[in-house]
């Protein structure tokens, strides 16, 4: 069992981070979303660390939801995307 | 035999939806209409089972937890469930009305509405934290198309901020459900109230994600900015379902989650008090806010924010009445403001405007819609006899007899705040006025369909206040202790 801090933990806490702080500062829609996608990575990460302690060894089933949590990460991102691309084409629109 | 009905009121739905999506019909699409009939039935079906033979449980396809997926009915599922099948079914009567001739509008409709309600059933019957947070995506996911569906600029901004907020407030929730994996090496709702540590500051930080990713999604002060606009901006059927259902799968989850594996760090007393205090402010805000909205959709939508302030009432309270109390709430409102949007769509589709001020002289044209309308209101204001008089009253009794005065001033305060912004909108829409409505555009009087959908959800928001006693049988006992 790993004890301590270890470079992955750290790694998680960072994308936490960045990606809150992202979607607090940004404005933008695009960056928003990219910042709702670092932020999810952590948790991801997150996930992967606590499997990796777990008594017992790596513990599969963090894993499973990891890659299931990345599934909806996709498609709740790409339904993102093409509202963001809506949103800039009706700006377009305007300055025509 | 009858623990099939869990798998069946899930896939059901998603399967009908799927089918209309590549039939392509329209508002009458038989695809789609029988989808609706077959969904309804079998909800029914299941609430009626779980009455009979108290909570159900399935395994599916065999496979036993941890491995496989648990469904599991009791009476709050139970309620969850028919509160979705009666709104569901009604409104769906109003969108054949309210979607005629927009064949295209008409298919996306019934694909999502199909795959939201078998995903909100899917959220009502999980057992598993894991599962809760995949139905909340889902249900998420087909919800918010459904705001699109009104087609406008206003919409699209509005649902990329829910869009934004809501993957947000799930990651929250997730980065709680790890740690609680982390602690307690399952998801099953029951083992981890047995295996969960009494304190510590993981449990703290694990509960506050969790409850603060699921106040996001319920549009609770002071994550509630979202809302209006969405639900204000989207066409009335889908309104409906977004005020009457969507944003109560988030608040039945707090519920779920205090009745379950989180009741010990939930019941903390400044936790409590924090919860209780959250739905004061929003009752309290809300209603302001409902009472200065220049739409009527938006006076509705605030009204939205503030009713949803009661349900959080329990948490402080935590006694049996309370429970009853939130839960009925959770019913009362639900039908009640499906039947508000209803009808204040049905003004909007015959004036082609919602503004509250030139709403005069309706009396005529729109009289049942403008009766649905205020039927409803006693509801939501609390006044007897009717279904939120009920669950007021229940939450009243539970603050009185703990001499909790601050609740029984917020409630009481609440319905008053209510009956302001409700008679706002009556004063300008019973006032005479010879030449007849303002309109923007040639009047287009609403379908009966459209205008009886709503009036009957009015008078079953009156009903609910004659069934409280089967209804809360079903619910049972207040589930003290976790598990």
């Amino acid at each position: 069992m790993m004890a301590g801090l270890d470079v992955y933990a750290l790694a998680a806490a960072a994308l936490i981070g960045l990606g809150f702080f992202g979607l607090i500062v940004q404005m933008h829609p695009l960056k928003r979303l990219l910042a709702v996608n670092v932020l999810g990575n952590g948790v991801f990460l997150a996930l992967i660390v606590i499997a990796r302690r777990l008594p017992g060894g790596p513990d599969p089933v963090p894993h499973a939801m990891v890659l299931t949590g990345i599934v909806i990460a996709v498609s709740a991102t790409a339904f993102g995307l093409a509202l963001v691309r809506r949103q800039a084409r009706d700006e377009e629109g305007d300055d025509e | 035999m009858s623990d099939a009905l869990l798998p069946l009121s899930v896939f059901v739905p998603l399967l009908a939806g799927v089918c209309v999506f590549l039939s392509g019909g329209g508002a009458r699409s038989p695809v789609a209409l029988s989808g609706v009939l077959l969904s309804l039935a079998i909800s029914l079906l299941l609430v009626m089972a779980v009455g009979s033979q108290g909570t159900l449980d399935h395994a599916l396809a065999g496979w036993e937890p941890p491995l496989g997926i648990r469904l599991h009915a009791d009476g709050l599922a139970a309620l969850m469930i028919l509160l979705t099948a009666v709104v569901g079914a009604l409104v769906s009567l109003h969108a054949v009305g309210q979607f005629a001739g927009k064949s295209e509008i008409a298919n996306r409709f019934w694909t999502l509405w199909l795959l939201l309600w078998g995903s909100l059933n899917a959220l009502f019957l999980s057992a598993d934290l894991f599962n809760v947070y995949v139905t909340l995506e889902l249900v998420t996911l087909a919800a918010i198309p459904l705001v699109l569906l009104a087609g406008s600029r206003q919409s699209v901004s509005a649902s990329l901020n829910y869009l934004l907020l809501a993957l947000f407030g799930s990651l929250l929730y997730l980065g709680g459900v790890a740690l609680i994996y982390g602690m307690t090496g399952t998801l099953d709702l029951q083992l981890i109230g047995e295996r969960l540590p009494a304190g510590g500051w993981p449990v703290g930080v694990a509960t506050a994600l969790i409850v603060a990713g699921l106040l996001v999604k319920a549009a609770i002060v002071p994550f509630h900015f979202w809302l209006p606009p969405a639900h204000g901006g989207a066409p009335a059927p889908v309104s409906a379902l977004l005020s009457a259902l969507v944003v109560k799968a988030a608040v039945y989850l707090l519920l779920r989650l205090w009745a379950g594996p989180l009741q010990l760090p939930l019941s903390a007393p400044w936790v409590a008090q924090l919860l209780g205090a959250l739905g004061a402010a929003a009752i309290i805000l809300g209603s302001i806010q409902a009472m200065r909205q220049p739409r009527l959709k938006l006076v509705v939508a605030y009204s939205t924010v503030a009713q949803l302030g009661y349900i959080l009432l329990f948490f402080p309270l935590a006694v049996a009445s309370a429970w009853q109390g939130a839960v009925y709430h959770g019913l009362a409102h639900g039908v009640a403001k499906a039947a508000l949007f209803l009808a204040a769509g049905n003004m909007l589709y015959h004036l082609g405007h919602d503004r509250v001020a030139e709403l005069r002289g309706m009396g005529r044209p729109l009289a049942l819609s403008l009766g649905a309308f205020a039927i409803a209101s006693v509801s939501i204001m609390g006044l007897p006899p009717s279904g939120g008089f009920i669950a007021k009253w229940l939450l009243l009794q539970s603050a009185l007899e703990q001499g909790l005065w601050w609740i029984v001033a917020t409630v009481l305060v609440g319905g008053l705040l209510a009956a302001g912004y409700v008679f706002r909108v009556m004063r300008y829409a019973f006032m005479e006025a010879h030449a007849g409505p303002s309109v923007d555009r040639a009047p287009t009087p609403a379908q009966p369909l459209m205008v009886w959908s709503a009036l009957t959800l009015a008078v079953l928001s009156i009903v609910l206040g004659f069934t409280a006693r089967p209804l809360l049988t079903l619910l049972g006992e207040i589930p003290l202790g976790g598990g």
